[in-house]
């Protein structure tokens, strides 16, 4: 605060450098190893397919983090409502001219990559967020039309993925959105309304799913009634997860996942398998690493001087959150299976680039922290 | 400081965002500690529960079809082994184009049209990881053919495995039975098998085979695979070995068993042959016989009926099963009776006089076999030309009942071994049983032809000779047996039955048959008789029968002392003598077969010092004296030459000790 140059945002090229978050640094990078370990697995103990693109994935993305870190946090502030209109119409395009797979059109064939926009729509509704609450004051954040224009902001992208059909993605865009609403002092009256009118409806949401969908949610209240079927997933999970004990079957050990009692392993699964290889106690080293994580985000977040910083470090952390633990909870039988990928951990590349571009904005605010946006 | 608002709205907005953050911030921890504590009961509290569940999951037994036990003669030779057997196995989940495959296969082993369409039906019905047996037992040409052609008949397994084989073909059948393939009958009846039971997995349908089930079957071997989620084997985890079925020895001997169906080729009887000491059987035959060899895969059905439609009946097991009138066989056992019960002595004379004067009695006529007469008779020389008269007589004035006792104790109207055949128990009357069997009260008449074994009288082949047996060793209850077991010499039974005699002459006075029945684990060689002469007396008897002139086996006697043997011969009738058939007296060709006489032949031997015991019975062959001494005759002399060969088997299993 002190120093002169910190004032100014001039600061020399070393000292950003100087100013990167290495323990934030360290656990994305000790993240991305034990992903990798845990793919190498789900490969049968060789690098096979997936470890390759996965590790070339982190590591791509993860120098793109590095370079987003020394974009001024000024430029993610402009670029907000760009950005979420940009992945708004990746969206559109999706359901219009999207590629269909396992009964779902969410992807976009970008030739290099299949990009998959609604994992984007994570970060975009929060960073659009971000720009929108950052100029309202206090006073105006219950104004009728400060909450309608969000609440349409947020609604769009939902209905479209849900339309893709893509539950489970959708319910994380939501959250992700209603996060930062949150912290903006949203009146508590709105959340609590919402949820009643939530409840309400719940019965006439379900009617509108999709038959498997509603099977996953009855599946969810009793696995056992359908053993083979439906509740098969939930089932195995479990088992592998239990079976594995204080210290884990060991590395390449898992019996449930190469022997592919696991279903989609590398994706939705992977915690499953690292917990079944790595036991209680590689569980819980995961979950203390989630936990640097984020609360290395959410201090980022609280040394930021502008709101924008401070809403999306906030954000973003707390998404991050939600994601981590309704994937865990999910794989160890607490929810029901909506797809939801492990940050870092999981297989696919639009969650790796979300997420990545997200701890880079998150970077970006830790080296401009004292950044003024107007 | 802070644009879009006051320093004071600011500051507000930085409390609110704060304050709600730490708000979250508390949320995420419960929930955080909530997953934690979800993942500790999950691999902590309950891992133990999982990890048997993933077990379950992954592992998978399966069990191989055990080594059966084999069987081996008297001199250890195997008389049903295990045999290598060439198999060809395909896994469908392997084979690119299980039809092409099968078509290629079809040209190699020439299989049928029929044998295709089953093993496709067999096909679909089972997983695709299942083996398939396409050929159960192939030649060793076809089996080097599927080799050599192995290069293109990807998923196909030229396998070795076990099967059974019974080297001497047809002569066992009737003793050992044969083995097939389990049907569900015998896995319902058999816990055993129930346990044991793989596909594929051969029993035994008759004979020792099947009564000695439990101690031949063996354990299977067990191999633990692990499988993946479709229930694909993995690998091999674990193998444990099975334990091969216990081989089990018999008394019977090989070459004599060989000759006994010689003897009877082309004919329907039986051959059973007994050392009258320990009891030990050393042939039993029944003919015709089969080839159980035909039925370890299933036996082609042309080939089963002719075996079922054959007229001589080779399915029947005619020594234990084959229920027969003992006709003049019985004879030494009236004879014996007569005398125990002191109702006739050996010097009452009865004369015999012919088809003209036959015996009368309430207006019925009892014929002799003798159209001419035998003229006076004493005992002795009634039991030697097996006069029909004086047993009439000697019948009356004993009684049924008291025969009903003497026969039974001799052996008649009971199983010789035990559960191991399906033996039948035969007939022997008295007027108690003719009462509850039939409801009729008896009548004299009855017991006259019982008394030249006719009638309601019903026995064995096999009890026969143990008849036979028992009055060869002195009058001595003896154990028959078909298995080895550990063995009782025949000298210290011999000193055992001697032993038993002087107890008994101390306890003649009081007529008393010791109890049948023993609780005493050791056998006691107890004395059938009251009066040791009396036995003695009725051996001399079917001495002179063989041996002396006039005798009905005089010709078929062997003079050397080392082979000579005495006997009983006897012809049963299977139908009663009309009058008219018997002004015919027509020979044995000149009848039709099923009504011709059976033969029976009842001996022991050598003469001097007898060790061996047999009966032998031609079906429908006529009189005894022609159609079944002779055989006897061949017989002793096979026997008593290989005994030598026998004892010191025996004696070399004690040294062995």
């Amino acid at each position: 605060m002190f120093i002169e140059s910190s004032l100014s945002n001039n600061s020399t090229f070393f000292q950003k450098l100087r100013s990167l978050d290495y323990i934030l640094i360290f656990c994305v990078l000790l993240l991305g190893l034990i992903s990798s370990i845990a793919m190498y697995s789900t490969d049968g103990g060789e690098v096979l397919y997936h470890t390759e693109s996965h590790i070339i994935r982190f590591l791509v993305f993860f120098a793109m983090m590095i370079f987003i870190s020394f974009i001024n946090i000024k430029t993610w502030h402009a670029l907000g409502y760009f950005f979420y209109i940009i992945v708004l119409g990746l969206l559109v395009w999706a359901s219009l001219f999207g590629i269909t797979a396992s009964g779902s059109q969410r992807w976009i064939d970008l030739y290099f990559i299949n990009l998959q926009p609604s994992e984007l729509m994570k970060i975009a509704i929060i960073l659009c967020f971000a720009k929108y609450y950052h100029r309202i004051q206090v006073v105006n954040v219950n104004k009728i039309q400060n909450v309608i224009i969000p609440i349409l902001i947020l609604f769009i992208p939902i209905a479209l993925v849900i339309s893709q059909p893509d539950l489970g993605t959708s319910i994380l865009i939501a959250s992700s959105g209603i996060i930062v609403l949150w912290l903006a002092g949203v009146n508590i009256k709105y959340f609590f309304y919402s949820t009643l009118f939530f409840i309400i409806s719940a019965p006439f949401v379900i009617s509108f799913l999709k038959p498997y969908q509603k099977l996953r949610i009855l599946t969810f209240f009793d696995p056992d009634k359908d053993p083979l079927g439906a509740g098969y997933q939930i089932i195995q999970s479990k088992i592998a997860v239990g079976s594995g004990g204080l210290m884990g079957k060991g590395f390449l050990k898992g019996t449930q996942g190469y022997l592919e009692f696991l279903p989609e392993k590398h994706t939705d699964f992977i915690f499953t398998l690292y917990s079944e290889e790595f036991g209680f106690i590689g569980s819980i080293i995961l979950l203390i690493l989630y936990s640097v994580l984020i609360f290395r985000i959410i201090r980022i977040g609280s040394f930021s001087r502008s709101f924008f910083g401070k809403f999306f470090c906030y954000g973003f952390g707390s998404a991050i959150f939600v994601y981590i633990t309704v994937n865990m909870a999910m794989v160890l039988g607490l929810l029901p299976i909506v797809g939801s990928p492990l940050p870092i951990m999981s297989y696919g590349g639009s969650s790796m680039l979300a997420t990545m571009l997200g701890l880079g904005i998150v970077m970006s605010a830790k080296v401009y922290n004292r950044q003024l946006i107007s | 400081m802070i644009v879009g608002g006051g320093e004071d709205s600011g500051f507000k907005k930085t409390n609110i965002v704060n304050r709600r953050m730490f708000i979250f911030a508390a949320a995420k921890a419960v929930v955080f500690f909530g997953i934690i504590g979800r993942l500790f009961s999950l691999q902590i509290s309950e891992n133990k529960k999982y990890l048997t569940l993933s077990d379950k999951n992954r592992l998978r037994e399966s069990r191989l079809p055990p080594v059966r036990g084999e069987f081996e003669d008297y001199f250890g030779n195997r008389i049903a082994k295990n045999l290598t057997v060439y198999q060809l196995h395909v896994v469908p989940e392997q084979v690119e184009d299980f039809k092409t495959l099968m078509v290629r296969l079809k040209d190699i082993l020439n299989l049928s049209d029929n044998h295709l369409r089953d093993l496709i039906k067999k096909k679909n019905k089972q997983k695709p990881w299942e083996t398939l047996i396409v050929s159960e037992n192939l030649s060793w040409d076809e089996f080097s053919k599927i080799n050599f052609y192995l290069h293109e008949l990807s998923g196909a397994r030229p396998v070795l495995t076990v099967g059974r084989n019974y080297p001497y073909s047809e002569i066992y059948t009737h003793v050992l039975g044969y083995v097939s393939e389990a049907s569900v009958e015998d896995i319902v009846n058999n816990e055993t098998i129930k346990q044991r039971n793989v596909p594929g997995l051969r029993v035994g349908k008759t004979g020792l085979e099947k009564a000695l089930e439990n101690e031949l079957i063996g354990t299977n071997s067990i191999q633990r695979f692990e499988v993946n989620a479709y229930g694909k084997r993995i690998n091999q985890i674990d193998f444990k070995e099975g334990e091969k079925g216990k081989t089990i020895r018999l008394t019977i001997d090989t070459e004599i068993q060989k000759y006994t169906q010689e003897l009877l080729k082309e004919k329907a009887g039986s051959i059973s042959i007994m050392d009258i000491y320990t009891g030990e059987i050393i042939a039993m035959n029944s003919s015709p016989s089969f080839d159980p060899n035909l039925f370890l895969y299933g036996i082609e059905k042309g080939k089963w009926n002719e075996i079922k439609k054959n007229p001589l009946k080779p399915l029947l097991n005619k020594t234990v099963s084959g229920l027969y009138s003992p006709g003049s066989t019985i004879k030494p056992i009236v004879a014996l009776s007569a005398l125990e019960n002191d109702v006739i002595s050996t010097k009452l004379k009865v004369n015999c006089r012919g088809h003209k004067h036959p015996l009368e009695l309430y207006g019925m006529k009892y014929h002799c076999w003798k159209k001419k007469g035998h003229g006076y008779m004493s005992l002795k020389n009634a039991i030697k030309q097996s006069c029909d008269t004086y047993f009439y007589e000697a019948a009356r004035l004993l009684g049924v009942d008291r025969l009903n006792e003497t026969a039974k104790r001799f052996g008649l109207g009971e199983v010789v071994l035990g559960n191991y055949f399906n033996e039948k128990k035969g007939v022997v009357p008295s007027t108690k049983w003719k009462k509850q069997a039939i409801g009729q009260n008896w009548y004299l008449g009855e017991t006259l032809i019982n008394g030249i074994g006719q009638g309601y009288i019903q026995t064995t082949p096999l009890q026969l000779c143990l008849m036979t047996a028992q009055l060869a060793n002195g009058g001595h209850k003896i154990y028959p047996k078909i298995i080895l077991g550990k063995e009782e010499t025949a000298e210290s039974i011999r000193e055992k039955m001697k032993l038993a005699t002087e107890n008994n002459q101390i306890n003649s006075n009081i007529f008393s048959v010791p109890e049948r029945f023993f609780n005493d684990k050791e056998k006691k060689y107890t004395p059938l008789y009251r009066n040791k002469e009396n036995v003695k007396f009725v051996l001399d008897a079917m001495f002179s029968s063989t041996n002396e002139l006039y005798g009905t086996s005089f010709s078929s006697r062997i003079d050397d002392p080392k082979y000579q043997f005495a006997g009983k011969t006897g012809t049963a009738q299977v139908k009663r003598i009309t009058e008219a058939e018997r002004k015919l007296d027509l020979e044995t060709d000149q009848i039709p077969y099923k009504e011709r006489d059976h033969a029976w032949y009842i001996a022991f031997g050598p003469y001097k010092n007898p060790r061996y015991a047999l009966s032998i019975l031609v079906e429908h062959g006529g009189s005894g004296s022609k159609a079944a001494a002779p055989i006897a005759k061949k017989l002793f002399k096979f026997i008593i030459d290989r005994h030598p060969l026998r004892e010191s088997i025996k004696t070399k299993k004690l040294i062995k000790i």
